[in-house]
């Protein structure tokens, strides 16, 4: 039952990651992200990741995907690609031998018995009985409370960044 | 794996919602015509029908077979695309939203909600939050300035007021300690969340409007400087696509508002459906009064607005209302 959501979501993920590297349009290639972003949060529902799920899309397709566009059409990014960006052979063997490589890893990390997928104490029986909001809450402001401070500090930070740079 | 009747029930659920929210959306035209009309000392649309009330159908078959035509240098995809999106994603947030209590039907349990789930609020936040791809693809695809300079103020409004609207009810879920819609209705049988937020409700009411891009917020379709703005392109059904997504918009925030802060269809004496309807309709006639009286905001007044006084009030109504939750 489990793989007639998987294979789809999955099989979208790759196509449209795929896709924002091979489209020439940048709108297009901004698009096909978006589209990235809706299968990954299909996945996350169906590791019962409600809540991460939901914020992904408000975040990333909601928010952050849409300033990309605005950003893209107002600069009016022409359909040429810029020079540095030609697909000449060499670049083209660069790429193909990493990803190659990379698979390779993959392969062998998968491949391989050492690797297992250790069970922790949140099963999906104990999210579902707390509640995967009331959940995720708990654990950011006892566990994770100091991560948690200091990654709003950070944003804190670059917001205020952006406040000088912008005022020069 | 659910019994098939989980299933007729779920489809017979759709079709019905979906089937009488398309039948809101005309007769909100027709109101919406008809109470202008009224304000401004016009009878509205008297002509088809006994006091125009088949008018929306007449719009209909009007919209359809009108010329349906695409600039040459729009990009043609994109350009069909986006209110396609625009009308789906005013469609599928009502989904969530609580119309009636549980009611027994053929000797069955049936929840009068399509589905209630335990993130429910955020889920109208996301879909929300898409709609905005509509407007700015629809804008941009039309290969326009004047389309694509509406699509981009629609983009940076909406991206503006969503964060004061999603503060806004953050009150609410602290006081029913659940994301969930059925829940935030069950936690007002004593109180609804007006009385005791009532400066989140007066956000939540303003940004909804600037949300559904309605007037005086409607800058993407200020006629008077961008001729219509991000629709400027379109004609026949792709531009009634657009208008059916705005009613939509705005039925699925007033059903929203209801839900959130007047109790959901929670009422005395009457039917709960009954009442949620009223509610609604409330609303809708709100949102129409208020744009036959108030006039335009300049897009710098609109910023300002929405970033130093919304934001700040909201936020400040969090705090208080987060201080008021712990120490009780």
């Amino acid at each position: 039952m489990e793989w007639l959501v998987f294979a789809p979501l999955a099989a979208m993920a790759l196509a449209t990651a795929l896709l924002v590297v091979i489209l020439r349009n940048p709108i297009y290639c901004a698009l096909s992200l978006v589209g990235t972003f809706f299968a990954l949060s299909g996945l996350y529902l169906l590791l019962q990741a409600q809540f991460i799920a939901v914020v992904q899309v408000i975040v990333y397709a909601g928010a952050i995907m849409v300033l990309f566009l605005f950003v893209i059409m107002l600069l009016d990014v022409g359909h040429e690609p810029p020079p540095w960006l030609r697909r000449d052979a060499p670049r083209l063997a660069l790429g193909i031998g990493l990803v190659a490589l990379l698979l390779l890893e993959l392969a062998v990390a998968i491949g391989s018995k050492v690797s297992h997928g250790v069970r922790g104490s949140y099963t999906s029986e104990l999210v579902n009985a707390v509640g995967n909001t009331q959940l995720i809450g708990r654990l950011l402001f006892t566990d994770f409370v100091i991560p948690f401070e200091i990654t709003s500090v950070i944003l804190l930070i670059a917001i205020v960044g952006v406040m000088v740079l912008a005022r020069r | 794996m659910p019994e098939p009747a989980f299933f007729v029930v779920m489809v017979a659920k759709i079709v019905v919602v979906f089937g009488l929210m398309v039948l809101s959306v005309a007769y909100v035209t027709w109101l919406e015509r008809k109470v202008i009309g009224d304000i401004q000392v016009r009878l509205g649309p008297m002509r088809v029908g006994p006091h125009g009330l088949l008018q929306p159908f007449a719009d209909v078959i009007k919209l359809m077979f009108k010329e349906d035509i695409v600039p040459q240098a729009a990009d043609r995809a994109i350009y069909f695309l986006a209110p396609t999106l625009a009308l789906i994603t005013a469609f599928i947030s009502f989904a969530v939203i609580p119309f009636g209590d549980r009611v027994r039907l053929f000797g069955r349990t049936i929840d009068l909600v399509i589905t209630d789930v335990n993130i429910g609020l955020l889920y109208v936040f996301g879909v929300a939050s898409l709609g905005i791809y509509g407007i700015v693809l629809g804008g941009w695809a039309s290969n326009n300035k004047y389309a694509l300079l509406g699509g981009l103020r629609s983009a940076a409004q909406m991206i503006s007021y969503e964060l004061s609207l999603g503060l806004s009810v953050v009150g609410v879920v602290m006081l029913s300690r659940s994301l969930s819609l059925v829940d935030i209705v069950n936690a007002q049988s004593r109180a609804w969340f007006i009385v005791l937020q009532p400066i989140g409700f007066l956000i939540f009411l303003i940004c909804a409007i600037a949300e559904t891009n309605r007037a005086p917020f409607d800058l993407p379709e200020a006629e008077t400087e961008l001729v219509a703005g991000f629709h400027v392109e379109y004609s026949s059904m792709k531009f009634a696509m657009y208008f059916m997504a705005e009613y939509a918009n705005m039925i699925t925030v007033s059903a929203m508002a209801t839900t959130l802060f007047l109790g959901g269809w929670r009422g005395p004496l009457l039917p709960p459906v009954f009442w949620f309807v009223l509610k609604l309709f409330l609303f809708i006639f709100l949102f129409i009064w208020i744009r036959a009286t108030l006039p335009r905001f300049r897009y710098d007044q609109l910023m300002r607005f929405g970033w130093k006084v919304l934001l700040p009030v909201a936020l400040a109504n969090t705090m208080v209302t987060a201080a008021f939750v712990a120490l009780r």
